[in-house]
């Protein structure tokens, strides 16, 4: 088997904080195969962000500081690599959309220049070349009109018009892994449904892997391959889309898909809160004995509050963090 | 954008309209009559109100008024009674000194505050952060004249490098001119860079945190392009207003340095008419003073539109 294409080992980060260090980020692991579509789903404020900017090397320091792991993209470890490497990688080989389109552009300066930049770092195009091919490249994201809006200032666009934009400017170099965090979460529902679309478009056209990042578990259903699911830092479940849908294995995954609406009804089910699980996440500056999921968790038991259980594998590459795997009979059938 | 220039247009006409209407009421009910000024305490009745006559000092209020600004849009230049010379030579003549170390001044503040706010910036709350901070805190207390003194002390008394003031004229001696402007233009341009210093930090603070320039960042712009060119042209948006206002405030004239370098400038000349209660150059003067606070504002309006598009549509 090829080594995956960017695979994460052991991941920690920390903020320092008023209250003490803040765990975000708690020895997390995943891989993503060349041409993979990998899912990251986790309520808000489970580290899905602070993972992914890790990646680019872009957790704002100070606060935040990557306290351990590795990070190996094409053989290197983007955590040790000097920051003018990392620096060349940004942009040409890993690329990256944000869920704010509205405050993501820069607003002083006209879009087209915004799309051609990266061509004129990463490949030395002059800027008439770069903005020809930016132009192209709005075309392709269907904005249209495109040439003539070239022009056009960030807050001429919609929010949808703009996360084009934000696409075209990750897509200019033709990367090999395409970031996108949150990319629909701050749109219309018909907007995110023709963002996504173009997504998976360009996604089979260039052959790039995608990290797509939701709390949406109906965008992960329709885009994702396979699915890593965080809660409070961790990865705490990992399958492929049809076994996490199938037989969801962590009581967190079983509560998150509970809560989500019929997938088939309306598009925008998935994006409900997650509140049906009762219980609160804890605090991330807390220090937690035992599993980070137990104060939540309708089946825990002694051992749960006791010792962290490991990411266990189940079957068939499906993972979870949670001693019901070991403890199969602990699991409460009317919960 | 023109619609944008045609509001700020008829903004700045209504501005000077009431700036005229204010400068000439307040100077009208000052007390001191200039014919007896000109003619002494041994002069006649009859002789004081023929003088007033023919100054116009005998009108009422609305037509002395009209009777001034009258005179000022036809470019008809009032006289100076101490002087005995066109108001408006006088005003050229010292804003000869006084323009050339007003952007001098400037010019030695953007070149001063820019570097140290942005480097301030980022390194926030490091020594580096520290120390500039503390030298602008330090520039903020400290007076003007001071500082002016101190540099005459140190660079023309103990070094020799400057002449210890007076203005030399251009055209007699072009180098020698530029010379004495360049230690009263660094004091007032100091003590202003204390305060863009702080400005330009706190302003690059918060644009540095803005999604954008982490947009930039995930782009593999070098970070010479994401500081100067994504975060500095919007942070430079809130700075720009402020050095307006100390362009347009530096045009009016700054008594003091020009008094401490014994430059014949815009502050000088107004300081001394007041004294010598010449009237029209007082008025004029003051006028043109507010017109300068005013149009260099209207520049910077402009200006602004350039430096951010998203003006344009409201
Ligand atoms: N700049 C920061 N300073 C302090 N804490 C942060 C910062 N950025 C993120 N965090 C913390 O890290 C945790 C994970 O955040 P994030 O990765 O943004 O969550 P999400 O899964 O919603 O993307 C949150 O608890 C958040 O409070
Ligand atoms: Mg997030």
């Amino acid at each position: 088997m090829n080594t995956p294409l960017l695979g994460i080992e052991e991941l920690s980060v920390g903020f320092d904080t008023p209250e003490g260090k803040a765990r975000a980020v708690d020895r997390v692991s995943f891989a993503l195969e060349r041409g993979e579509t990998l899912g990251v789903v986790g309520e808000s404020g489970c580290g899905k962000s602070v993972t992914a900017l890790s990646i680019l090397g872009l957790v704002p320091s100070p606060p935040g500081v990557i306290e351990s792991g590795a990070i190996r993209f094409e053989n290197s470890d983007l955590i040790g690599s000097p920051p003018e490497a990392l620096r060349r990688i940004r942009g040409r080989d890993i690329a990256m959309i944000f869920q704010e389109p509205m405050t993501s552009l820069n607003p002083v300066l006209p879009i087209g220049r915004q799309v051609a930049e990266p061509l004129m770092v990463h490949r030395g195009l002059n800027r008439k070349e770069a903005l020809d091919q930016a132009a192209q490249w709005l075309e392709r994201v269907k904005i249209p009109d495109a040439r003539r809006r070239m022009g056009d200032y960030p807050h001429h666009l919609s929010g949808g018009m703009r996360q084009r934009v934000m696409i075209a400017m990750a897509m200019v170099c033709r990367p090999k892994l395409l970031i996108a965090d949150e990319p629909t979460t701050a749109l219309d529902v018909t907007i995110q449904a023709q963002i996504l679309a173009l997504m998976v478009g360009l996604k089979q056209e260039m052959g790039m892997s995608l990290l797509l990042i939701t709390h949406n578990l109906g965008v992960v259903a329709q885009m994702a391959a396979r699915v890593v699911v965080m809660y409070a830092g961790q990865v705490v479940e990992e399958a492929v889309v049809s076994e996490l849908f199938g037989r969801p294995f962590h009581p967190y995954t079983r509560g998150l898909l509970r809560s989500m609406p019929d997938p088939a009804g309306r598009p925008d089910g998935g994006s409900r809160r997650l509140s049906e699980i009762p219980g609160i996440v804890p605090a991330i500056t807390e220090a937690i004995v035992g599993c980070k999921f137990a104060g939540r968790c309708p089946h825990a038991f002694g051992r749960c509050r006791e010792q962290a259980p490991g990411l266990f594998d189940i079957a068939g590459g499906q993972r979870a963090r949670c001693w019901l795997s070991r403890f199969p009979e602990r699991r409460r059938t009317d919960a | 954008m023109l619609r944008y220039l045609a509001k700020k247009l008829i903004t700045l006409v209504a501005l000077l309209f009431f700036v005229s209407i204010t400068v000439f009421a307040v100077l009208f009910v000052l007390p001191g009559d200039p014919a007896q000024i000109i003619l002494g305490i041994n002069a006649t009745p009859e002789a004081l109100a023929a003088l007033r006559a023919d100054l116009g000092l005998d009108k009422s209020f609305w037509g002395q008024y009209r009777e001034w600004v009258g005179n000022l849009l036809a470019g008809r230049s009032h006289h100076s009674i101490h002087y005995k010379m066109p108001v408006f030579d006088l005003i050229v003549d010292s804003l000869a000194v006084t323009g050339p170390m007003a952007l001098m001044a400037m010019g030695f503040a953007v070149l001063i505050s820019l570097p140290l706010g942005i480097y301030a910036a980022r390194n926030q709350n490091r020594h580096g952060d520290v120390t500039v901070m503390f030298f602008t805190q330090l520039g903020l207390a400290t007076p003007e004249f001071w500082f002016g003194i101190l540099l005459i002390l140190l660079l023309s008394v103990q070094l020799g490098w400057f002449s210890a003031g007076g203005f030399p004229g251009w055209a007699a001696d072009p180098i020698g001119a530029f010379k004495a402007l360049l230690l009263p233009a660094f004091a007032l341009g100091v003590i202003r860079a204390a305060i863009l210093t702080r400005l330009t930090r706190s302003s690059m603070l918060e644009v540095l945190r803005e999604d954008y320039v982490r947009t930039a960042r995930a782009k593999g712009l070098r970070e010479r392009s994401v500081i100067y060119v994504h975060a500095l042209r919007n942070a430079l948006i809130p700075v720009l207003t402020i050095m307006g206002l100390q362009l347009g405030q530096l045009l009016a004239g700054a008594i003091i340095i020009e008094n401490v370098y014994f430059l014949p400038g815009l502050g000088r000349l107004v300081f001394n008419a007041i004294g010598q209660r010449d009237l029209p150059v007082v008025r004029d003067i003051v006028l043109f003073m507010a017109a300068a606070v005013v149009v260099v504002n209207f520049v910077i309006d402009v200006a602004y539109a350039y430096v951010d598009p998203r003006i344009k549509i409201n």
